[in-house]
């Protein structure tokens, strides 16, 4: 009976929890249309209908009578695909220029990455991360763009020109940007939240959250100390490790997409992530704030990359320009909050969104005080994951004691074995 | 020789799906990046050890409370009439028709700072109480998904049980202890062994549940190996060795079960 109480209240907790989430959601939608509405005076900020009239002079029938398939491979729900109340960008595409969009999602750097590097998958545009792209550029994993091709390359803010991951900027063009930054609980913190140093408050000991990979955590504990998030310098990585440890006592959890439903609950009163999903916990309860970081932060880039041996090759970057259309950028930013690299798209935003630092940070902010990760060297990815691993778990007491116990388990095998050998002889007898 | 014709099918699909990727991983554990041999992979394990007694610790614990808690349901259930045995059925399956992520999912909302018992015990003045984020959580969460799974094969035995065998060691004076000792736990003995392991393997290689419950603290080596595939570690070759030791450690701890097993019924 207590079983069936248990299963029926877990149930309820299923629907309720579904529940809430439908309500947010309406919320959004009508916040975000009330914001559209509002500015009807352009059509390259209507998000349901493409204004062909309004796109760039370029030749998108080029390739009709070809018959591509075009296989991309983005982060999911990153960009306006099957939407409601979004036009959906892969089918204007394929309307305009006859070529069909094959769109699969990926969840994390490495996913895509190990992906490609097995051979399994054949895609022709791909959105890594920029420590991802370095990566494969260094791997000779990436085709040289053609930018000829690609005149919409120049609503690029100049800024994300020639980046770090990239430095002559032959294999990427940006899609969208972000910055890590600190989501806190306006109800549970009474203090003036400035800055990475109130994640080692002990104030808020048990209710502190912190990102459950190696590059964040270190990201931010090198941040704190001054240092560069790309360091390869051994000590000061150990200096970042000890930060961290220190830091272990107050944390509660370490999280990735779990955060969304602890600091949606008011079960933890401080936390680092991605700015753009920030606004979206903000959105949904409305005693969050932000904070962004004063010591600096990690900024992140997200950029089209055309994979080796692409078999469509051109049809990539006639979709990569497509995505740059000013209308179609501008849909897209629309739909995943995050900040935009177009310079078309950032002229046509309300006051509202700019005045939002989560999805507009101050300029100066960003070209002084923010980095963006680069790939390290495998000795050095090594030996962070390594600290990581001492940091999170403790390290083995004796190297002895795995051994031993395997010869105690063959030992105490053998004997069971002789023994029974010897009562069967016994009964034998 | 028809027999054999008609597992071929199953047979083609286990030497394409289980045989060669075991292989495989076998292949990758030894071989570093350049496809040349190594053993450092498996040396690197050392560093991975206490994880490794932990998820098999947890298990242990998980399996030994399933154990204790599901004998007596499936004894219960199997003595009843059979349409309320049905009925029972039903509701021990029950669980299982919600999505093994959604329960687990749901069990954060229940033991949260902010969950269900803490504001219940709230209107009292007790708490909150520290219920997630920690190896007991994660525990709860292995016994309440894989309990069905050590219910169900005991059940299935006890209903074969031969009620007469029960009723003659009754009559010749055996007490009701003795019953359960001597006729009834040997002769479920087979359901047992199946329960055991199929709440221990999945326990032991688990990774969704301890990153649930177990808030990135209680990290078992399921969340260790899926890290080094689809995580920001990512090294497929020391993450085919743990797998690899993970497997031997399985059929290590299975043989030697098995044995004592096979032993007591010699007895």
């Amino acid at each position: 009976m207590k079983k069936a109480l248990l299963a029926i209240i877990l149930c309820l907790s299923v629907i309720l929890s579904s529940c809430a989430q439908d309500a947010s959601e309406d919320l959004a939608e009508t916040t975000s249309s009330a914001r559209v509405s509002d500015e009807l005076d352009s059509s390259l900020t209507d998000v349901m209908t493409l204004d062909k009239s309004a796109l760039s002079d370029y030749d998108y029938t080029r390739l009709k009578d070809e018959n591509i398939t075009l296989n991309v491979c983005n982060w999911g729900e990153y960009m306006a695909v099957e939407q409601e109340d979004y036009m959906d960008v892969n089918e204007e595409f394929e309307k305009l220029t006859g070529i069909k969009v094959n769109y699969k999602t990926f969840a994390s750097n490495e996913e895509l990455y190990s992906k490609i590097k097995s051979g399994g998958a054949n895609y022709d545009v791909i959105i890594p991360s920029d420590y991802m792209i370095s990566r494969m550029i260094e791997e000779d994993m990436l085709e040289e763009i053609d930018f000829d091709n690609i005149p919409n390359f120049e609503w690029i803010s100049d800024d994300l020109v020639n980046p770090d991951y990239d430095p002559e900027n032959l294999y990427s063009v940006p899609y969208t940007m972000g910055i890590v930054a600190i989501v806190y609980n306006t109800t549970m913190v009474d203090d003036e939240i400035t800055g990475y140093k109130d994640l080692w408050n002990s104030r808020y000991s048990g209710q502190i959250l912190m990102f459950n990979n190696p590059r964040d955590a270190f990201g931010i504990a090198l941040t704190y100390l001054g240092y560069s998030q790309n360091t390869e310098d051994k000590d000061e990585l150990d200096e970042a490790a000890q930060l961290l440890k220190e830091q272990k006592k107050y944390v509660q959890a370490y999280v990735m997409d779990e955060i969304f439903d602890k600091m949606e609950g008011g079960s933890a009163a401080i936390a680092p992530y991605y700015a753009g999903d920030i606004q979206t916990m903000i959105d949904d309860n409305p005693d969050l704030d932000y904070c962004i970081p004063e010591e600096g932060t990690n900024r992140f880039v997200d950029a089209f990359c055309i994979p080796k041996g692409a078999e469509n090759k051109e049809a990539a970057e006639m979709y990569i320009n497509f995505m740059n259309e000013v209308q179609i950028a501008y849909t897209n930013t629309d739909y995943i909050c995050y900040t935009t690299v177009h310079d078309g798209v950032a002229a046509l935003l309300d006051e509202e969104t700019l005045n939002n630092e989560l999805r507009c940070p101050d300029e100066t902010y960003l070209s002084e005080k923010t980095e963006v990760f680069v790939n390290l060297s495998s000795d050095t990815n090594a030996y962070v994951q390594e600290l990581w691993n001492q940091i999170k778990i403790e390290k083995s007491k004796s190297v002895w004691l795995v051994p031993t116990l395997l010869i105690l388990a063959i030992a105490f095998t053998i004997f069971i074995n002789v023994r029974r050998a010897r009562k069967k002889k016994q009964d034998i007898f | 020789m028809k027999s054999k014709l008609i597992a071929l099918p199953y047979i083609i699909w286990m030497c394409v799906f289980t045989i060669i990727p075991l292989g495989l991983v076998v292949f990758f554990a030894l071989t570093t990046e350049n496809n040349e041999f190594t053993l450092s992979n498996l040396t690197a394990m050392n560093d991975y050890m206490d994880v490794l007694f932990r998820s098999v610790g947890f298990a242990v614990i998980a399996t030994i409370i399933c154990l204790v808690v599901g004998f007596p349901v499936a004894l219960f259930i199997s003595r009843m009439p059979k349409i309320k045995q049905s009925t029972m059925l039903m509701i021990v399956l029950l669980p299982m028709w919600i999505n093994f992520l959604l329960r687990t999912y749901a069990w954060m909302t229940i033991l949260e700072e902010n969950g269900l018992i803490n504001r219940f015990l709230g209107l009292f003045g007790i708490g909150p109480l520290n219920l997630m984020n920690n190896s007991g959580a994660v525990i709860l969460g292995m016994v309440y998904n894989y309990l069905p799974f050590m219910i169900l094969p005991i059940y299935s035995v006890m209903t074969k049980i031969n009620e007469s065998v029960v009723e003659a060691a009754q009559d010749l004076g055996c007490s009701s202890v003795n019953v359960l000792r001597k006729i009834t736990i040997p002769l479920s003995m087979p359901g047992i062994t199946t329960g055991i392991i199929s709440v221990f393997v999945p326990s032991v290689s688990t990774f969704i549940i301890s990153r649930m419950l177990g808030g990135g603290t209680n990290d078992l080596i399921g969340d260790i190996i899926e890290s080094q595939f689809l995580g920001n570690s990512y090294n497929p070759h020391l993450g085919s060795a743990m797998a690899l030791v993970l497997i031997v450690l399985v059929l290590l701890i299975m043989s030697i079960f098995n044995q004592t097993s096979g032993e007591e019924a010699i007895v």
